[in-house]
C-alpha cells in the first residue's frame, strides 16, 4: 500500500510535462474510439433502414417509389384500403392523439400542481407517488386492467382510437409529472400569484398569463416526451384493438415489409425533427429565465 | 419538558384556529379532485381489476388457483427468460452507457459532440416499439444490409432466424438500453469534480487508488441506480419483442399477450391477470430499492 502511493512521485516529477501531455493525448484517443463505436452502433441500424427502404428486397433494384409512396400516403389510401388504408389512418388517429394527450396532460396537471405547491402542501408526496406510480406499472399490466374501463368508455363514447388518449395521459404522467415540477421549483409560486390575486387576477388568468409562461421551458419539456411516447405506442392499441400509426405499420410489415421500414424511418425521421423544434423552444426560455435572475 | 408544560396553557386558543385550517385546507383539497379523479378511473381502478382479478375464481370467490397457474413450467420458465434478459441487457447498456457518459463528461464541457451525442440518446432511449424491430430486421435480416454486405464481400450466408429469439432480442435492446443509460447517468458523472482528482494526484494517489477510492464509490449509487431503471425498462418491454417474435411466448409480457388474446380457453383471461401481477411485484421491488440509491446519490450530488 505505502510502496505504491510513494512510488510514483518521483516519475512523475523527472518528466512531469511530457507524460502528461502524453497520457492526456492518449485519453483524447480513446475517447474519441469509445464514441466513435457506440456512435457507430447507433447509426448501422438506421442506415440499414435506409438501405432496405431505397434498395428492392428481392431483385436489388434501387428505387425511390417506397419514399414516394409514403409521401402520397394520403392519396394511395382510397385506391389500397389494405394497407396504405390501415397506415393512414393510423397516422391520422396518432396524430390527434398527441394533440389531445398533450392538451389533457397540461390541463390536468399544472392547474393541480400549482395548487397543490399553494394550497394544500400535506398532499404533494400524495400526487408525486400517483404521478410516478405508471413506473411500477408496465403498459402490458395496465392493459389487463383496461378492458372493462374501455368497455365504459365505449358505451358513453365511442370505440374510436382517439379515446386513447386518457389512458396515454397515464402512460406519460411520471415523465410530465417530473418535467413540471422542476419547472415549478425553479420560480418563486407564492409571490407570483399573490402578487397576480392581489391585482384582482381570477385563478384562471393566474394559471394562464402567470404560472404557464413562467414555467414554458417545463411545459415544452413535458411535452416532447409526451409526443415521443404517444408516436411510439403500440402495446395498449394492439391489445385493445385500436389503430394508431404503429398497430398500422405492424399490419403492414406482414404484406409489405418495405413500407414498413420505409415508414419506421419517416416516423423517426419526424420524431427527431420535433425534438430539433422543442429543444430550440426549451433552449430559448432557458435563456431568457437565465437573464431575468 | 418544557412543552408538556407550555401546551396545556394556549391549548384553548389555536384549537378553534386549527380547526378552522384544518376546514379550509380541506376545502383547498377539492381543487385537486379532477386529478385523483382521474388516475382514480383510468390508473387506480385498472390496477385494482389485476390486483383482485389475480385472486378470484371464474365464479368470483376469493382462491388461489390463477396464483397457483403461475407455477407451469412455461410461465416459470418465461419469468426466468425475461429476467435474464431483462438483466443482461441491463449490464450490457449500463456498461457502454456509462462509458459513453463518462467521456461526454470528461471532454471539453458544452462541445459540440456532448450536445449531438446527448440530443440522439435522448431520441433513441424513446426509439423502442414495433420500429426498433425492423431496424434490426433491416439490418440483420434475411435482406438486411449486414447480412447483404457479409453475403457479398465474405460470401457468408446469414438468415437472421436468431433475431427472432431471445437470444437475439438481448441484442435489439441493447439499442435503447445504452442511450437510456447515458441520459440517466449523465447527471451523476456530471457531479465529479475535477478537482478531486487533481486532490488524489497531489496526495500521490495514481489513477487506479482515484477510482477505487474516490470515483468509484461516489458513482456507484448512481450506477446501480440506474442499472436497475435500465432492468425494470427492458423487463417491461413489450412492442419490440411482439413485432419479433410472433410464433411462440418466450417472456412474460407475450405471456400476458397470449392469455389475453386466447379466446379458446376461458381461464386464460385470469391468468393474464395474475402474471400481471407477478410483473408488478418485481418491478416494484425493482423501482423500489431505485429509489432507496437515488435518495443516496441525491445527497452529495445536491
Amino acid at each position: 500500500m505505502t510502496t505504491s502511493v510513494a512510488a510514483p512521485p518521483p516519475r512523475d516529477a523527472a518528466r512531469p510535462q511530457q507524460l502528461r501531455r502524453t497520457m492526456r493525448r492518449k485519453q483524447t484517443t480513446i475517447r474519441w474510439i469509445v464514441i466513435a463505436v457506440i456512435m457507430a452502433f447507433f447509426l448501422i441500424p438506421l442506415l440499414s433502414m435506409l438501405y432496405f427502404s431505397l434498395r428492392f428486397p428481392l431483385s436489388g433494384k434501387w428505387t425511390g417509389q417506397a419514399w414516394s409512396n409514403v409521401i402520397h400516403m394520403g392519396s394511395l389510401a382510397a385506391s389500397d384500403p389494405a394497407d396504405y388504408g390501415q397506415l393512414w389512418t393510423g397516422l391520422k388517429n396518432s396524430a390527434v392523439l398527441v394533440v389531445l394527450t398533450v392538451v389533457i396532460m397540461v390541463v390536468l396537471l399544472v392547474p393541480t400542481m400549482t395548487w397543490v405547491r399553494l394550497r394544500v402542501k400535506w398532499l404533494s408526496r400524495t400526487v408525486e407517488f400517483i404521478c410516478l406510480l405508471p413506473l411500477t406499472i408496465p403498459a402490458i399490466v395496465l392493459v389487463v386492467g383496461l378492458g372493462p374501463v374501455y368497455r365504459i368508455v365505449s358505451n358513453v363514447l365511442s370505440t374510436n382510437t382517439i379515446w386513447l388518449c386518457f389512458v396515454y395521459v397515464v402512460l406519460v404522467l411520471p415523465f410530465a409529472y417530473r418535467a413540471l415540477d422542476a419547472g415549478l421549483a425553479a420560480i418563486d409560486l407564492t409571490t407570483l400569484s399573490e402578487a397576480a390575486r392581489s391585482l384582482g387576477a381570477h385563478w384562471f388568468r393566474v394559471m394562464w398569463q402567470i404560472v404557464l409562461p413562467n414555467i414554458r421551458s417545463a411545459v415544452v419539456s413535458a411535452c416532447f416526451i409526451s409526443v415521443a411516447l404517444v408516436l411510439g405506442e403500440f402495446t395498449i392499441a394492439q391489445l385493445l384493438a385500436r389503430d394508431n400509426l404503429q398497430t398500422g405499420i405492424f399490419l403492414v410489415s406482414q404484406s409489405d415489409g418495405q413500407l414498413a421500414v420505409t415508414m419506421s424511418l419517416a416516423a423517426l425521421i419526424l420524431a427527431f425533427v420535433l425534438l430539433m423544434v422543442l429543444s430550440l423552444f426549451s433552449g430559448d426560455g432557458r435563456r431568457t429565465k437565465g437573464a431575468s435572475t | 419538558m418544557t412543552t408538556t408544560i407550555d401546551t396545556p396553557a394556549p391549548v384553548s386558543a389555536p384549537r378553534p384556529a386549527r380547526r378552522g385550517h384544518g376546514w379550509r385546507s380541506a376545502r383547498s383539497a377539492i381543487g385537486t379532485i379532477p386529478f385523483f379523479g382521474y388516475v382514480a378511473v383510468f390508473l387506480i381502478i385498472p390496477t385494482a381489476i389485476v390486483v383482485i382479478g389475480a385472486f378470484r375464481a371464474p365464479g368470483g370467490a376469493f382462491s388461489w388457483v390463477n396464483i397457483k397457474a403461475l407455477g407451469t413450467s412455461t410461465v416459470i420458465g418465461a419469468f426466468v427468460s425475461s429476467v435474464v434478459l431483462s438483466a443482461v441487457t441491463a449490464a450490457i447498456g449500463a456498461v457502454f452507457g456509462g462509458l459513453l457518459a463518462y467521456v461526454l463528461v470528461t471532454g471539453r464541457p458544452g462541445s459540440i459532440s456532448r450536445r449531438i451525442v446527448t440530443a440522439v440518446c435522448s431520441v433513441l432511449a424513446q426509439f423502442g416499439g414495433v420500429m426498433l424491430a425492423f431496424a434490426f430486421i433491416a439490418t440483420l435480416g434475411q435482406a438486411g444490409m449486414i447480412s447483404n454486405l457479409l453475403r457479398d464481400w465474405l460470401g457468408v450466408e446469414t438468415t437472421g432466424a436468431y433475431l427472432y429469439t431471445v437470444p437475439g432480442l438481448i441484442l435489439v435492446y441493447t439499442y435503447f438500453q445504452i442511450p437510456l443509460m447515458v441520459i440517466v447517468f449523465l447527471p451523476a458523472v456530471d457531479g465529479i469534480r475535477a478537482q478531486w482528482r487533481e486532490a488524489t494526484e497531489t496526495l500521490g494517489g495514481s489513477t487506479w487508488v482515484y477510482w477505487r477510492r474516490v470515483a468509484g464509490p461516489l458513482l456507484a449509487p448512481a450506477f446501480l441506480g440506474s442499472l436497475l431503471l435500465l432492468f425494470a425498462n427492458a423487463f417491461s418491454a413489450y412492442a419490440t419483442a411482439a413485432a419479433l417474435i410472433t410464433q411462440s411466448n418466450p417472456i412474460v409480457p407475450l405471456q400476458i399477450s397470449g392469455a389475453i388474446t386466447n379466446e379458446v380457453n376461458v381461464g386464460h383471461a385470469d391468468l393474464a391477470k395474475s402474471l400481471a401481477l407477478g410483473m408488478v411485484v418485481i418491478v416494484a421491488i425493482v423501482m423500489w430499492l431505485y429509489a432507496l440509491l437515488q435518495k443516496r446519490t441525491a445527497k452529495w450530488l445536491g
